[in-house]
């Protein structure tokens, strides 16, 4: 009968190998290489186009203070994509929360600090009916969240009216709800106060993913929903915590928009909406869900901007802006399929 | 031929065991009165035909169902599962067909899925840090256990294992929880010949270490290479339970299809 020894079991474990093999291995195990490897390539590219213009420390504060909205919400997108799912109103949820925040300081006058917890409560309740409608009423999260890409845009034009709040109104130049724009010089690179936040926010949801039980859940229940919920997580309250989570940030998000354009529109940021996706998908974070680092769509929010401000500096038409990153983003999938494929 | 009852252990008190349990779906009754004993230290092997009531019967003693009537004792206390998790924390660990394993986690993460460690002190109470090298040197120990801790890596990703290692890490995990009792579901049925016999290796082994399994298989070959009592079920209850050293696998079958009747 059956006489194999457990170190066969055990002998089958062994990896595979050669060159290709080791680089989709090492690709799959350190997600963020890819992308990282894009940042690179493309930093040298447009600091030899952009004839001395692209390196400079100047520049680097830009392209930091301009994605630092960008990378907040792509957070939240993040954690969702993470779920298998997606967020298409990212970017009306900002906007409608930042709204709320700006309204309550400029025509009620509440105390700035209290009109932001404000608006992370409504960030979280827009946040809570994603996940209630996902979860309870089992509708896709794209269509859920496409729905409410309407139904917030809407709303914040009702609400504003379609008014933008100036910075007078908000509480001038020292405002707490300006703080975020406030600039810091290190030499003579600029950044500010939002970007250093968001740097932060990477720093404690990197953690949260990876050190706590909760990150655990959220990787796994996009990973394989049964599979989780057999080892007994309970996956919707898992699903209605992370587009919760991902509301809170549209506050932030919001907060940090309203220091970089000292001013409340219903149309400021329109391309961050989608732009969310393009980071996290550039960053390596696989659409399927359960396979991903924040770190990488940290790198691909920054690519993102790199992308922007690169070809503008290389004189090159900002007509070709959207190509080169729409291109990218077909790449970035095309490498996530490849990738995943180890495990065949 | 000797077909026994109960009696084989009959001088020991059933680990975990069930009598006339019901379970009607409309008009389709699964379950039918049926009794069950699973003895310490045993591999019992439950087979019979498709709507014999085999799943219904499984699902109720890991609480993935609750039957409508009959009653269930796991080490001399009754008990009333109404769902997974209330049959785990019993001390009954049930390896799915499904394996219910998330492929791109790593190894110790799916061990330890669902009942994560944190570290001791304020790390763990106030920054919910989880006890990760801790989780690791457990299930590389859960792994060895199992005969199979030569593997070099417990962070890889579970995706990257063939068939017979992940089923070997669902294997590992339910043997690290399952104080009482391991219920494995058709372990060996997407497995090639050499991956099947590492696995019934290492069910073997965890009966050797004292704990009870129930083995659920349709592979008569498998039930009676490792079963050491085979519970026979048919139209919604036991049939016959019988002894595999005593019995052939054609009159197994014959019992199961209900071609021979058991005395």
């Amino acid at each position: 009968m059956d006489t194999t020894s457990a170190t066969d079991v055990a002998a089958a474990f062994t990896p595979r190998s050669g060159p290709i093999a080791r680089i989709q291995h090492a690709l799959h195990r350190y997600p963020t290489l890819s992308p990282a490897t894009v940042l690179l390539f493309a930093s040298v590219v447009f600091a030899v186009l952009g004839k001395g213009r692209f390196q400079r420390p100047e520049t680097i504060g830009i392209i930091l203070q301009q994605t630092a909205v960008l990378a907040a919400l792509a957070i939240g997108q993040t954690i969702i994509v993470l779920t298998a799912g997606v967020d298409l109103a990212v970017g009306t949820g900002m906007l409608l929360t930042h709204l709320v925040v700006a309204k309550l300081v400029a025509e009620r006058g509440v105390n700035p600090a209290l009109a932001l917890v404000a608006g992370g409560l409504v960030g979280m309740l827009l946040g809570a009916v994603h996940g209630n409608l996902v979860t309870r009423i089992g509708l896709p999260p794209f269509i859920v969240t496409l729905g409410t890409f309407y139904v917030f845009q809407s709303l914040g034009l009702v609400y504003s009216k379609a008014r933008t709040i100036s910075k007078a109104e908000l509480g001038g130049e020292n405002s707490l709800l300006l703080w975020t724009g406030k600039k810091i010089s290190i030499g003579s690179m600029r950044i500010t106060v939002g970007v250093v936040m968001v740097i932060v926010m990477y720093v404690v949801f990197t953690y949260i993913l990876s050190n706590t039980a909760w990150g655990s859940h959220v990787y796994s229940t996009g990973d394989d929903r049964e599979a989780a919920r057999l080892a007994g997580i309970n996956v919707n309250r898992v699903l209605v915590s992370v587009y919760m989570v991902a509301g809170l940030l549209y506050a932030i998000g919001g907060w940090v928009q309203l220091g970089r354009s000292l001013s409340a529109s219903s149309n400021a940021a329109t391309d961050v909406n989608l732009e969310t996706i393009t980071a996290v998908v550039i960053g390596g974070t696989s659409l399927f869900g359960g396979r991903g680092r924040l770190s990488g769509t940290l790198v691909g929010a920054l690519v993102v901007t790199v992308f922007r401000i690169g070809l503008t500096l290389a004189s090159v038409s900002p007509y070709w802006q959207n190509f080169a990153i729409g291109s990218l983003i077909i790449v970035a999938v095309g490498l996530d399929q490849w990738i995943r494929k180890v495990a065949k | 031929m000797t077909i026994t009852s109960t009696s084989v252990a009959a001088d020991r008190a059933p680990m975990l065991s069930a009598t006339g349990l019901v379970k009607r779906f409309g008009r389709v009754t699964a379950l039918n009165g049926s009794d069950f004993e699973l003895y310490p230290g045993e591999i019992l092997a439950v087979i019979g035909d498709n709507g014999a009531g085999k799943s219904s019967l499984i699902k109720c003693l890991s609480g993935a169902m609750v039957p409508d009537d009959g009653e269930m004792f796991l080490d001399g206390q009754r008990v009333a599962f109404r769902r997974p998790q209330e049959a785990r924390a019993a001390g009954i660990e049930t390896v799915y067909q499904t394996l219910a394993v998330a492929p791109a986690l790593d190894i110790a993460t799916n061990v330890f899925l669902g009942r994560e460690r944190r570290r001791p002190g304020p790390l763990g109470t106030v920054f919910r840090m989880l006890d990760k090298p801790g989780m690791r040197r457990d299930a590389k120990k859960a792994l060895d256990d199992l005969g199979i801790g030569t593997l070099q890596d417990i962070t890889q990703a579970v995706e990257t294992l063939s068939g017979g290692q992940r089923q070997a890490v669902a294997v590992a995990r339910a043997a690290a929880f399952g104080s009482k009792v391991v219920i494995l579901d058709e372990p060996t049925a997407a497995l090639g010949v050499k991956e099947s016999g590492q696995v019934l290796q290492m069910i073997r082994d965890l009966r050797d270490k004292g704990l009870p399994i129930i083995l659920i298989s349709h592979n008569m070959p498998h039930v009676f290479d490792v079963a050491d009592r085979i519970h026979i079920q048919r139209l919604g209850r036991r049939a016959a339970v019988v002894d595999p050293k005593s019995v052939s696998m054609s009159d197994a079958v014959a019992i199961m299809t209900g071609a021979m009747t058991a005395p």
